[in-house]
């Protein structure tokens, strides 16, 4: 355990030494907040037309809902050195010659990447946070959307970080684990489409369908365990393909 | 001989689909051994590296690392040992405490020890002084030595060192032989390399793979007793049918001006013979020394044969 810790903290460390994730910060926080203040303006200009929406709703629903499609964008960016550099740089070695498992240096990697993960989720929750003096908040709701979003992202990060095990170059680590989450994504398009058969399924299938209830408020364990199981598959995938490595 | 037996490899095979790298390959490491891998380049050295350090799984045979086989148990058999590889596996936006610490972690060190492993590897390495620059704006030595430095930070009985002196200059390689001299007193080593002196200068015991087969595993020492070749020079001409016929001597060839050179049998050493006959026959031996083979002659012989019935 203490080698996934130490696998962890190394990998987080060497996140922020990057100027990439200083860079994706940036942007992330740049872009969300331009929309954060759009959307306060024409809350303001609507004030009192519509009783029944509240200022909760439009951070919790409308700035968490867009934060996902930029999310989506950006955690291919960060996933993709994970594996693939590690490789291109011959620094594997170091992880596969010591005494620590195949799932104790994913577990540490992934990790690694849930601390960059907490930290955009820190920067999301300031936006709300700095209107808690001025108004009443709906904590619950907004909880429930930041709840999702590290869902969200923990999903990106397995899939990205399965992706990442996948190659050497991480720029077709990011293409590739884009391309993947994208489909995943969008998947939910064949729900809508009556020919296709058990178009349910693909709905319940769709990454962004799950997070549509937690958007709304709606704290459901489905959906939570729906994203535990989509990142413990391709954590899993992930300890297959470094095994099959040295096979 | 008695001590103890700290690698056992016993019939390792690596093929990459329908390419053999290495076949049937015994290996055993003893305590306090530094054991020479020679070969020319694509011989299966690292292969052979990889297969022992667990980065690659044979395709058949079996590995034990102090009685602990590497298939079966691979986490506590990876504990004893040591791996440098070619390329030295370095985060180079890391400093170099940073990187060692975090080998240091993944090794399962107490964390009261660390502290002291750290500054025993470094002084071992010559680091001392770079402890906290980045290992990215170090030389390529001293990026070498944070290689080594990461190989026996944890005190392993067993340190793998791939091509170590790779792509130094020539003091470097100096000290990075210094080192490895060094590393013999108290750890076993594995070195592999193509540079032959340095084989001869820090190693006990060589084994040189030739297409992935071992075609020579001798003790350096046997070596220098052996004697390979004789040459003889006399005053008058001897009969070189004579010559041929004397005890211990499988073939003679004139190297002109009276001077022979002999190849002696297996068994005997037909130098006493040889005064003899001389004696008997009249022919005034002026001259007589063996030759000892070098380590370059035996690996010119042995690899470039295999070259040529390859070819």
């Amino acid at each position: 355990m203490s080698a996934v810790l130490s696998i962890a903290r190394t990998e987080w460390r060497r996140i922020f030494l990057s100027p990439l994730a200083w860079a994706v910060l940036a942007v992330v926080q740049f872009i969300v907040g331009f929309v954060f203040i759009n959307l306060l303006l024409q809350y303001a200009a609507a004030a009192g037309s519509d009783e029944s929406m509240g200022v909760s709703d439009y951070i919790g629903g409308s700035l968490y809902g867009f934060a996902t499609i930029l999310l989506l964008l950006v955690m291919p960016l960060m996933t993709m050195r994970l594996f693939a550099e590690e490789r291109k740089n011959g620094s594997i070695t170091l992880l596969f010659s010591a005494p620590v498992s195949l799932t104790e240096i994913v577990l540490g990697k992934f990790l690694g990447v849930l601390g960059f993960i907490a930290a955009v989720i820190v920067l999301l929750a300031l936006m709300p946070l700095s209107l808690a003096g001025a108004t009443h908040l709906d904590w619950g709701r907004i909880a429930a959307g930041l709840t999702g979003l590290f869902l969200l992202m923990m999903s990106f990060a397995s899939a990205g970080l399965f992706v990442s095990s996948c190659t050497r170059e991480p720029t077709i680590a990011a293409v590739m684990s884009f391309g993947l989450l994208l489909v995943i994504w969008l998947i939910n398009i064949l729900a809508f489409n009556d020919s296709v058969p058990f178009k349910e399924l693909f709905g319940y299938l769709s990454l962004i369908d799950h997070f549509e209830s937690l958007r709304r408020g709606v704290f459901n364990s489905a959906d939570v365990i729906y994203y535990l199981l989509f990142s413990g598959l391709f954590l899993s995938l992930t300890v297959l393909r470094l095994d099959i490595e040295r096979a | 001989m008695a001590s103890e037996v700290l690698i056992q490899a016993r019939g390792l095979t690596r093929r990459y689909g329908p390419t053999v790298a290495v076949e049937n390959l015994d290996l055993t490491l003893r305590q306090g051994e530094i054991l020479g891998l020679l070969g020319p380049n694509g011989a299966g050295k690292s292969t052979t590296m990889k297969m022992l350090t667990g980065n690659l799984a044979p395709s058949g045979g079996e590995i034990e690392i102090k009685g602990i086989s590497l298939r079966e148990n691979p986490k506590a058999a990876k504990r004893h040992l040591g791996y440098l590889p070619e390329q030295p596996p370095v985060y180079p936006e890391l400093t170099v405490d940073e990187y060692l610490r975090f080998c240091a972690g993944l090794h399962g060190l107490p964390a009261g020890e660390i502290g002291a492993a750290l500054d025993s590897a470094k002084r071992d390495c010559g680091l001392t002084e770079v402890g906290g620059r980045l290992i990215g704006n170090l030389s390529k030595g001293y990026q070498q030595r944070v290689g080594i430095a990461q190989a026996i930070l944890h005190r392993p009985p067993v340190v793998i060192l791939d091509e170590p002196t790779v792509g130094l200059d020539p003091i470097q390689i100096r000290e990075i032989r210094t080192l490895i001299a060094e590393l013999g007193k108290t750890y076993s080593v594995i070195v592999s390399s193509h540079i032959l002196p340095e084989i001869q200068a820090v190693c006990g015991r060589v084994m040189i793979i030739a297409r992935g087969r071992v075609v020579y595993h001798e003790n350096l020492s046997a070596l220098q007793d052996q004697a390979a070749q004789i040459i003889a020079e006399f005053r008058r001409t001897p009969d070189i049918a004579e010559l041929g016929a004397v005890l211990g001597v499988a073939a003679v060839e004139g190297m002109g001006e009276n001077r022979y050179r002999f190849t002696p049998t297996t068994e005997v050493d037909p130098r006493e013979s040889i005064v003899e006959a001389s004696v008997r026959n009249g022919w005034g031996l002026i001259e007589l020394h063996a030759q000892n083979r070098s380590l370059e002659e035996i690996f010119v012989e042995l690899t470039s044969a295999d070259l040529r019935s390859a070819a």
